[in-house]
């Protein structure tokens, strides 16, 4: 059924499935924001370890995606993968460290024998949680920022900025968006542990951390929203000439209507998760900010790769940008590759089954006593 | 296209990449072997509702859980490694390469993590049953993602299901079937997982030993190690079976490398096998000094192996650089000049295309895909820059192979002694056990030596030089991140042997996973 499917709207189906786990990985950073929380939130050894355990227990689905995004942007998207992670090096090295330090924090933090200490290990996930979340941010920022690289006839990239990728640190709009995420993650977090955890302290010292990180999200997220539909963004027609287009993703917005009712509805999901969890004392809020943030982040993806827009501009060579057409693989790859991604449905039925089987009582102070693999 | 190319930017991306790959194999091993036993205690368990078999899949795997964290640490890198220090690869082959990468993210990746957390977790959360399944399926999911990701790498070793396209300049994928089933791909699944397997057996083996010495904790250690040893001796036997699977291949696609592994320089029909040999350190190609200073071989072994027929000629590494015309072997020189005919080509071509000039399209696309098959040669000029490591080949697979048959004869020993219920009388034999815990290591790290040095000069077997496939960055930033990961590879092995030993130690008996409240 794929075959019969021309290139680009094979190359745009594969857009699609990127962004579906770009937005994923975004909504289950709630791990990451909880790992920065746990300190705030618990005030002795007991509440500590029923949070760790709360996120303890998801850690891998988020770590999963990530590696899953980075492959299939590697099926699909094959220059996309060599240029910037090439490129963008110690960008791309730093996360993966930050990444690596977490994999075995939950599992080591409070086993006998470990001989960096516990506190080595809290560490690690609050670095994950903090600076690995803030880079996710900066390194998709880039998507509509753009980098400073260029292709040769040989599709051979070479990163043009001596900074290997350091240097998005100094582009506003990237430290909003990586600021965005990083509080955002947070608010999720706190959702979560609200809506995972059964015990009145923590929630209620949750609900707090919902209302102080939402504002502290807000004010970042809106800065980069405005100023990426204000500003001019990187269009390219039907020949593939790349050029400046003044209110590129506004224009993306208003000619993909459905784009753009998928934003605002993950927007309003978002807030309304947010109010609820602040003002109702209701323990659902992670399920609609959580919902909502995939939504955002879905349409902004779409918007950053769809309708004629290079998704990955080169600062330095406007030709040498990446769109969804010059960057992809062959026709038979991405066919091959699309029957691959009909079983991500089914991946995600098991997924939620599992979950259900698992979470079926929330965590309690009683329920982990029982629990005979606690981390 | 040709340009220079820093050499120690090349050396730091492969030393960089060596080191991920040596640390993650040191975990990896152990989570594809040990899931399949701790699945199969389960079993035992489930059927006979043993309270003592309970204990035992239990304590495995808490030791799988320790092992699991760190192999998912050590994982990630290498995902993006390819991006990060092999660009140019990245782009040449992505079309072919990523799409076991990700099909190894969606279909197993998420079963293993899902099911994971049901195994750790649902005990008592959820029924017996499916809590038996998810064990299962995490021991599948494990498989799967080596198949996915050593499919990757067969293709390496044997490029096949792909033409080149001049457009795009990379290699495009044709046959999804031909990447997934080619021999190699599938022979280096087999021998590498049953690698695991017996890695993973010799260590269970290693810790019911200790604990048979220390004279504690018996029924658990005997019954663990009943299984270790069965588990153990079945997959060496497979391993073996493979590893013959995976010469005759070598043979066939890659025969350099063969020589390389035998020390052969002058190829001879009825060629025979050395069983132990020590090389000369003098031979050189070209020179006249004597291969071997003292050898003992197994007659005509080779070419029977090598070609299932004990008559047939096996080619030498001086065949290679010189050329053999009685049996068609193609001399190096030949091969050099036809990837540079290529690498022109291709480069007229492209000035063709832009200059519009159609008829000189077509005919420089015409000489291209007559040289293509050697494209990778026209990046070198001497012959012998073409021919891998040859001590470090050869001693390698040498190793690899005597502990091969070691296992096999350990393993039956013990489960002699097992059966007789004899095992604790033979303390040299337990410690023995213990110490044969590291050798699997040594056998399964020769192993890639010899299918990744032995490989060399070539990332992509006769199309793409490794010098050619990295991403072009300061050897400094390499050295950068290089030492990190020595820096924080190392701090965690060393997290993760002190944990293991000390849960080691608590023994079976200790509950809570041995944590500090």
């Amino acid at each position: 059924m794929f075959e019969t499917l021309t290139h680009l709207q094979l190359q745009q189906y594969w857009w699609v499935i990127v962004s579906v786990l770009g937005a994923a990985l975004v909504s289950l950073l709630f791990v990451q924001g909880g790992q920065t929380l746990f300190n705030v939130i618990a005030k002795n050894e007991d509440e500590k370890t029923l949070i760790i355990n709360s996120i303890g227990r998801k850690w891998e689905f988020t770590f999963t995606t990530l590696v899953t995004f980075g492959g299939a942007m590697f099926a699909a998207f094959p220059l996309f993968y060599a240029t910037s992670f090439g490129g963008a090096y110690y960008a791309w090295m730093a996360i993966l460290f930050c990444f690596v330090i977490q994999a075995v924090a939950f599992e080591y933090r409070r086993k006998k024998g470990n001989f960096l200490g516990k506190r080595t290990f809290e560490v690690f996930l609050f670095v994950n949680g903090s600076l690995g979340v803030f880079l996710l941010g900066l390194a998709v920022a880039s998507f509509f920022t753009g980098s400073e690289f260029t292709v040769n006839e040989y599709n051979q990239s070479v990163w043009q900025n001596k900074l290997l990728g350091l240097e998005l640190l100094f582009n506003i709009n990237n430290i909003a968006l990586g600021l965005s995420l990083f509080f955002l993650a947070r608010v999720l977090g706190a959702q979560y542990l609200i809506n995972n955890i059964n015990d009145v302290l923590i929630r209620q010292r949750s609900r707090k951390q919902v209302y102080i990180n939402s504002i502290l999200f807000l004010i970042p997220f809106l800065f980069f929203l405005i100023s990426i539909l204000l500003t001019q963004g990187f269009a390219y027609g039907n020949d593939g000439v790349v050029y400046l287009e003044k209110y590129k993703y506004l224009h993306n917005f208003i000619q993909m209507p459905l784009v753009l009712g998928i934003c605002i509805v993950g927007v309003l999901l978002v807030l309304y998760g947010m109010g609820i969890s602040v003002f109702k004392n209701s323990i659902k809020g992670i399920w609609f900010s959580g919902i909502g943030a995939f939504l955002t982040v879905f349409a902004l993806l779409l918007v950053a790769g769809l309708n004629n827009t290079a998704f990955y501009p080169s600062m330095s060579d406007l030709q040498s940008s990446l769109t969804i057409s010059n960057s992809s693989s062959s026709h038979y790859t991405l066919t091959a590759m699309s029957y691959v991604s009909l079983f991500v449905p089914f991946v995600i039925a098991y997924i939620f089954f599992a979950w259900r089987a698992v979470d079926k009582n929330k965590i309690s102070h009683e329920e982990i006593k029982k629990d005979e693999h606690i981390y | 296209m040709i340009e220079k190319i820093d050499l120690s930017l090349v050396d730091w991306s492969r030393a960089q990449f060596a080191l991920t790959a040596f640390y993650h194999w040191f975990f990896i091993p152990i989570t594809i072997g040990l899931t399949y036993m701790v699945a199969i205690m389960n079993t035992i368990y489930v059927k006979t509702g043993s309270e003592e078999w309970k204990r035992i899949t239990k304590f495995w795997m808490t030791l799988f859980g320790i092992n699991f964290a760190i192999g998912v640490a050590t994982g990630i890198i290498m995902e993006f490694e390819f991006g990060t220090n092999w660009s140019y690869y990245s782009w040449f082959v992505g079309d072919i390469f990523g799409a076991p990468l990700a099909i190894e993210g969606i279909m197993a990746f998420f079963l293993e993590s899902t099911f994971i957390a049901v195994m750790f977790f649902g005990w008592g959360r959820v029924s017996k049953q499916f809590h038996l399944l998810s064990s299962w399926l995490v021991a599948f999911g494990a498989s799967l993602s080596a198949l996915w990701i050593l499919v990757a790498n067969g293709w390496m070793q044997d490029p096949v299901g792909m033409t080149f396209n001049l457009d795009t300049a990379r290699n495009e994928m044709t046959d999804f079937w031909a990447v997934l089933f080619s021999p190699i791909a599938i022979n280096k699944f087999l021998h590498t997982i049953a690698s695991g397997f017996v890695i993973a057996s010799l260590f269970v083996v290693a810790v019911c030993a200790w604990y048979l010495l220390k004279k504690r904790d018996l029924v658990f250690a005997k019954k663990s190690m009943i299984v270790g040893a069965i588990f153990g001796l079945i997959s060496s036997l497979f391993l073996a079976f493979t590893g013959d699977g995976s010469a005759y291949w070598v043979a066939q696609k890659q025969p350099v490398k063969l020589a390389a592994m035998e020390g052969l320089y002058n190829g001879k029909t009825d060629a025979g096998l050395v069983a132990i040999g020590v090389l000369n350190p003098k031979k050189k190609i070209g020179n006249n000094e004597n291969e071997f200073l003292f050898k003992v071989e197994i007659p005509k072994m080779l070419s029977l192996l090598a070609y299932r027929s004990s008559k047939a000629f096996v080619p030498g590494i001086n065949d290679f650089v010189n050329g053999n015309e009685e049996y068609n072997v193609e001399p190096t020189l030949s091969r050099i000049d036809k990837g540079k005919k290529a690498l022109n080509a291709l480069i007229t071509y492209k000035k063709a295309v832009k200059e519009s000039n159609t008829s000189l399209a077509e005919e420089s696309e015409k000489v291209f895909r007559e040289n293509y098959r050697y494209m990778g040669y026209g990046y070198f000029k001497n012959p012998k820059d073409v021919i891998p490591n040859v001590p470090f080949i050869f001693y390698s697979f040498h190793v690899m192979v005597m502990l091969g048959f070691y296992f096999i004869g350990l393993f039956l020993l013990i489960l002699f002694l097992l059966f007789k219920d004899k095992i604790q009388k033979y303390k040299w034999l337990l410690r023995i056990g213990i110490f044969s815990f590291p050798l699997g290591y040594l056998a399964s790290q020769t192993g890639w030596i010899v299918a990744e040095v032995g490989r060399q000069p070539w990332v992509i077997q006769d199309l793409m030089p490794t010098m050619v496939a990295t991403s072009r960055l300061q050897t400094t930033s390499v050295m950068i991140t290089f030492w990190l990961f020595v820096a924080l590879f190392t701090s965690l092995l060393i997290a993760e042997i002190k944990i293991m030993l000390t849960q080691i130690k608590l023994g079976p008996e200790s509950k809570k996973g041995g944590s500090n409240v």
